[in-house]
Order: structure tokens, then C-alpha cells, then sequence
């Protein structure tokens, strides 16, 4: 019963307000894709207009081959869990979970038995004849995803599950959320605005900003080749400094910044154009007390304990940037030094403009 | 601190029980008298003034107008202002401001002026005859009632509960009755008897709308106090009470009164 989502140059508004700009986005059967980004990004909209509950001002929806623009939300067959669990709070857990069956004709005894063998499942089996009320915030969830499970719809959606949750129900819910889609093999479509928990739980993320998709792709790319400036400072390349191409030979290239010059081998970043930004984190940026070192000349600021390492906010003629130092030689506000970029941990972003 | 309520608080409360129970307790005491004039304490006990009220023909009809306008009147309010509420619950965002304040206008309009405009409109007017001219005059009375109460009520109702109902393949229609109207159900009830008894105890607008023939038991007593000194007025008063607290208990039993608990 599995079958791939697809987004055609979708677009929505608000009245006048764009809250979507051309979105095409395409989920294959089984997978789990996050839609990650900021309140305001578009996510919830997205999420809803799969649902059926907006329409789109263009652009078509399909599931499985069934086009799903201009279909009713009650005709589409979507499993849906909801950031406040929305289960009905005068129906008891047993007749939440049966009611998308009772909807589709079952029979009592029928219902009755998915339903109950849903709960257990869900390890719920001993609160069947609660009502919703009496229920923790991770039982409420579970029930809900009961729900949205049991009537086996093509599609399955999260909107923000887990934000009600305390910290470590958070990630023990993630991961039976994970073990479930797996097990049903259901498509699956979750929003958050948590990385983590985004990069975590999804075979791909697609990390939205302003109604556009940024950047689509596995967790691992995105974390350690983002597409774009935007996406590199989502996923903590909080340092982007630009540079210029000296020199090439062959797979070397030479490019230079305020006062360093950067050797970079082609070979570790695919091509260079000839003005690029330099991105990385703060790991990535090397503190040396070594005056002769070939790095950016920076003055630290202010410095912060992270536990692994100290953090250090450094001026450089390149601007502001952040870079990690180690914890035994913690140094002193005003300490000249030279950030030497460490290029296993760098990644290079298309000058801003130029694409 | 103890469990025990402070003194003060337990004498103004029994003040307050007071204040409100004593006018009752007079009014009872009245009815039940054997004179021929309001006394109390009764002298003799007597249930005749409570008969008196049956052989006077006026009262008998206007019982029945009361109760039949009090009951339709509530029904149609029940009917537009339900969807009325739910569309400005739903809608917040959608629907403009004035659109709410527009169903509470009759309780912001003095009655009396609100009475006379019925009057000029409706019987003056528009020709509409006696009984429908009351029929709509306390359904606009009660309809604010009605849809402040019910919007209430669905102020706290989760409407992404509603979209679950819709995604699991519940038609909108049947969301609406099965989902919905069962978890503002304390609420319809509340306004089922607020707007039953206010149309029930309405003088102002019903004084400007009986006419020859029919007329509301509150204006019927009016009338009747004009001419007559007599205890019936007091048992007509306990009779109207019990109507009251009738309704409540007839909801109670049928719906139950959990919004009370609420």
C-alpha cells in the first residue's frame, strides 16, 4: 500500500500574502522526508495543503498516481498526527483509535480487533477504556498515532509530534515513530523545526525558508555540503568568509582573503569557482598562537566554556567569526592569533549572487 | 493554612444565600396564604390562590403562549446561532470583527428601544401577526445569549480535533455532529436554558408585541397586579419559579448539567 508523493511547483497564498513559492518536491514510496525550517517557512502550510484543509493557487499534488489537488481532505486517505494529539476527548482510546475504520464501514467486532491490536502495538493494550483526558503527554501521542496508523492510509503525516514532549520522551518517541514507518513501510511526510530531531528520524530533509524549499537531500549532505548560505548556517557553519582564486594548478588552487592566502585541492570540494565563500563551524577554524601560521589574523573576544572545548568570538579583517579552541590552553580576551581553516571540515558555497 | 473556610467568608456567604433566598421564601409564604390580600407571614394556609390561577382564563393562555414561544423561540436561536458560533469560531482569522459584535447588538440595544422597534417594524409594519411577532421578537432577544454562550464553549474546542475527524474520512457534515456538537455540548445546554428562561421572564420586548387576544404570562401579571390585590399574583410567581427549575431538571435528567461542573 506504499506509494511516492508528489509535489508539482506548488504555490499557496494567504489572501494576498505568498506563502509558497513554486515547491516541487517528491517523495518516493516508504521514504520518510522532514520538511525542516523556521516558524513562517512554509512547512505547516505545505503539510496542510497535502492534507487537503488549503488549496494551492497552483500547482497539482499526487499520491500513487492519484491526483490529490482538488480532492476533498476526507476523501484523501492521509494519516495525520497532530502537535497537540487531537484525539477526541469525549471517545475513549479504543474509539479513537477504531474511528477512521468505523468511517471506512468496518463492522464492530472488526474494528475492535484492529483497533486493539493496534494498541498493542503501541503498548497501550491496558488503557483502551481510558478517555484521552486521563492520559500522559507520550501516551496522547501514541494513541494518536494508533489512530492515524490503523486505518493503513498511503501517506502518513507529522505535524511537529514531539513539541509538547519533555527532552528525553522527545527522543525515545522519535525513535518508535521511526521503528513503526520502517515496519509499515508507509510514506511518510514530518515537519519540524528541530534539526535534530529532522536529521535524525528522515531518509531525506527538505529545509524550507520564506515559502521556498532550499535545499533537499539526505541528512548527511546537507550537514556536510549545504547548497547555499542559508542552509550552511541552518546546520551551524556559523563562519562564511569570502575568497578569490590566485592560482590554479591542476587539482590545487590558491585563493585569498583579507591578509591569507588558502591552498585547497580541488579534489575535496569538487570545482572552485573563481569567487567562493568559504563556510565552516567553529571546529572547523583552527586557534594558533604560532605568529608564522598561514590562517586569518584574528583578535579573540569574548570566550565561552562548551565543555568539549572553549569558543572563542575573534575580529578579522574577513568580519566576525566564531572558532573553537582546546581546553588546555584556554587564551585571553585580545590574544592575536591565526585561524587556520581545517579543509576536511570546510565547505564551499557559490559566491552569493553569482548563481 | 487550614482547611477550614475563614469565618467572615462563611458569614458573607450565608449573607449572600440570604439575600437571595428571603425574597423567595416571602414569595412562597404569600402564595400559600388564605387571605385575600399579599401578607406575610400567611395567615391560614391555603392552596386556593394557586387554583385561582387555573380559573382565571388569562393566565391559562398565556401559560401556554409563554411556554410555547420561551420553547420555539429558543429552538430557532438554538438553530442559527449553533452554526452562527461555530462559523465565528472557525473563521476567526477569515471573517471580519463587526460580523461577532453584530449578534450581540440586541443585548447592547435597550430593551425597551429594542421592544418599540420590533413594534414599529414587525406588527406596525409589516402587518406580521401577534403570536410570530412575539415568536421573532424573543428569538432576537435570546440569539446573543445563544451564540456568546455556544462561541464559549468553542473558544476552548481544538479545531485541528475537527481536522483529525476530516483526515481519519469523516465527511465535514458528519464531523460536525459527531466530533464537534458532543464537546460543546455543556455549552448548548447553557444556552438552551439561559435563553429558556430569559424569554420565559421577558417584559420589555413582549410588552410591546402582545396584543389583543395573546400575551405572555410576565405581562398577563403585570396587567393583573393593576387590578387586583389578591395572593395570585405570589402563586403565578412560584408557578413561573418551578417552571424554571422544571426546565433545569428536565435538561438535567435528559443532557445532564456537567457544564455547572465546568
Amino acid at each position: 500500500m506504499t506509494q511516492p508523493l508528489d509535489l508539482q511547483s506548488i504555490s499557496a497564498h494567504y489572501g494576498t500574502t505568498k506563502v509558497l513559492e513554486d515547491l516541487s518536491l517528491s517523495v518516493q514510496a516508504g521514504e520518510l522526508v522532514s520538511l525542516l525550517g523556521a516558524s513562517g517557512c512554509g512547512k505547516t502550510t505545505t503539510l496542510r495543503l497535502i492534507a487537503g484543509f488549503l488549496s494551492p493557487t497552483t500547482g497539482s499534488i499526487t499520491l500513487g498516481g492519484r491526483d490529490l489537488t482538488r480532492l476533498p481532505p476526507h476523501k484523501r486517505d492521509i494519516g495525520l498526527v497532530f502537535q497537540n494529539y487531537a484525539l477526541f476527548p469525549h471517545l475513549s482510546v479504543l474509539d479513537n483509535v477504531a474511528f477512521g475504520l468505523k468511517q471506512r464501514g468496518l463492522g464492530s467486532t472488526e474494528r475492535r480487533k484492529r483497533a486493539m491490536g493496534m494498541l498493542e502495538r503501541v503498548g497501550l493494550t491496558p488503557l483502551a477504556d481510558r478517555s484521552p483526558g486521563a492520559l500522559s503527554g507520550g501516551q496522547k501521542q501514541r494513541v494518536a498515532l494508533a489512530r492515524a496508523l490503523v486505518i493503513e492510509p498511503p501517506l502518513l503525516m507529522f505535524d511537529e509530534p514531539l513539541s509538547n514532549l519533555d527532552a528525553k520522551l522527545r527522543v525515545d518517541m522519535r525513535v518508535e515513530i521511526r521503528q513503526l514507518q520502517r515496519a509499515n513501510g508507509t510514506t511518510s511526510v514530518y515537519v519540524t523545526h528541530d534539526q535534530e530531531e529532522a536529521f535524525s528520524i528522515s531518509d531525506r530533509v527538505a529545509i524550507m525558508n520564506a515559502g521556498r524549499l532550499m535545499q533537499f537531500d539526505r541528512p548527511e549532505v546537507l550537514y556536510r555540503r549545504p547548497a547555499n548560505t542559508f542552509v550552511a548556517r541552518f546546520v551551524g557553519f556559523e563562519n562564511i568568509i569570502p575568497f578569490k582564486v590566485t592560482a590554479r594548478d591542476g587539482a590545487a588552487v590558491a585563493a585569498e582573503t583579507a591578509g591569507m592566502t588558502l591552498h585547497l585541492s580541488q579534489a575535496g570540494f569538487g570545482s572552485i569557482p573563481d569567487s567562493f565563500l568559504l563556510a565552516t563551524r567553529p571546529d572547523g577554524l583552527a586557534v594558533s598562537t604560532d605568529p608564522d601560521a598561514e590562517g586569518l589574523p584574528a583578535q579573540l573576544g569574548l570566550r565561552t566554556y562548551l565543555g568539549r572545548a572553549y569558543q572563542y568570538q575573534c575580529e578579522t579583517p574577513a568580519g566576525r567569526v566564531v572558532a573553537n579552541g582546546s581546553l588546555t590552553t584556554p587564551l585571553e580576551a585580545g590574544t592575536r592569533v591565526k585561524l587556520v581553516p581545517v579543509p576536511e571540515q570546510c565547505t564551499i558555497l557559490p559566491a552569493e549572487g553569482a548563481h | 493554612m487550614s482547611d477550614r473556610p475563614h469565618p467572615i467568608l462563611v458569614g458573607v456567604a450565608a449573607l449572600v444565600y440570604l439575600f437571595l433566598m428571603v425574597p423567595l421564601v416571602i414569595v412562597v409564604g404569600a402564595a400559600l396564604s388564605d387571605t385575600t390580600y399579599l401578607t406575610f407571614p400567611p395567615k391560614g394556609l391555603s392552596l386556593r390562590w394557586f387554583e385561582n390561577i387555573f380559573e382565571i382564563s388569562a393566565f391559562r393562555r398565556t401559560i401556554v403562549t409563554s411556554l410555547q414561544i420561551a420553547f420555539l423561540g429558543t429552538l430557532i436561536a438554538l438553530l442559527i446561532g449553533i452554526p452562527a458560533a461555530y462559523a465565528l469560531n472557525r473563521f476567526r482569522v477569515e471573517l471580519p470583527n463587526w460580523l461577532g459584535t453584530l449578534f450581540v447588538l440586541p443585548i447592547l440595544v435597550p430593551e425597551i428601544v429594542f421592544g418599540f422597534a420590533l413594534l414599529k417594524s414587525l406588527t406596525a409594519g409589516a402587518g406580521v401577526p401577534i403570536f410570530a411577532a412575539l415568536l421573532i421578537g424573543h428569538t432576537l432577544l435570546v440569539l446573543p445569549y445563544v451564540v456568546r454562550v455556544i462561541s464559549a464553549s468553542l473558544a476552548s474546542f481544538d479545531f485541528s480535533i475537527e481536522e483529525a475527524a476530516i483526515s481519519l474520512g469523516s465527511a465535514p457534515v458528519k464531523t460536525f455532529f459527531t466530533i464537534v456538537l458532543p464537546n460543546v455540548r455543556a455549552g448548548v445546554i447553557a444556552a438552551f436554558i439561559l435563553a429558556f428562561i430569559t424569554s420565559l421572564n421577558d417584559v420589555s420586548v413582549s410588552l410591546f408585541l402582545t396584543g389583543p387576544g395573546i400575551s405572555t404570562l410576565p405581562i398577563q401579571i403585570l396587567a393583573h397586579v393593576e387590578q387586583f390585590f389578591d395572593p395570585t399574583v405570589a402563586s403565578v410567581s412560584v408557578l413561573l419559579m418551578f417552571l424554571t427549575v422544571a426546565v433545569m431538571a428536565v435538561v438535567e435528567r435528559t443532557l445532564g448539567l456537567t457544564f455547572l461542573a465546568k
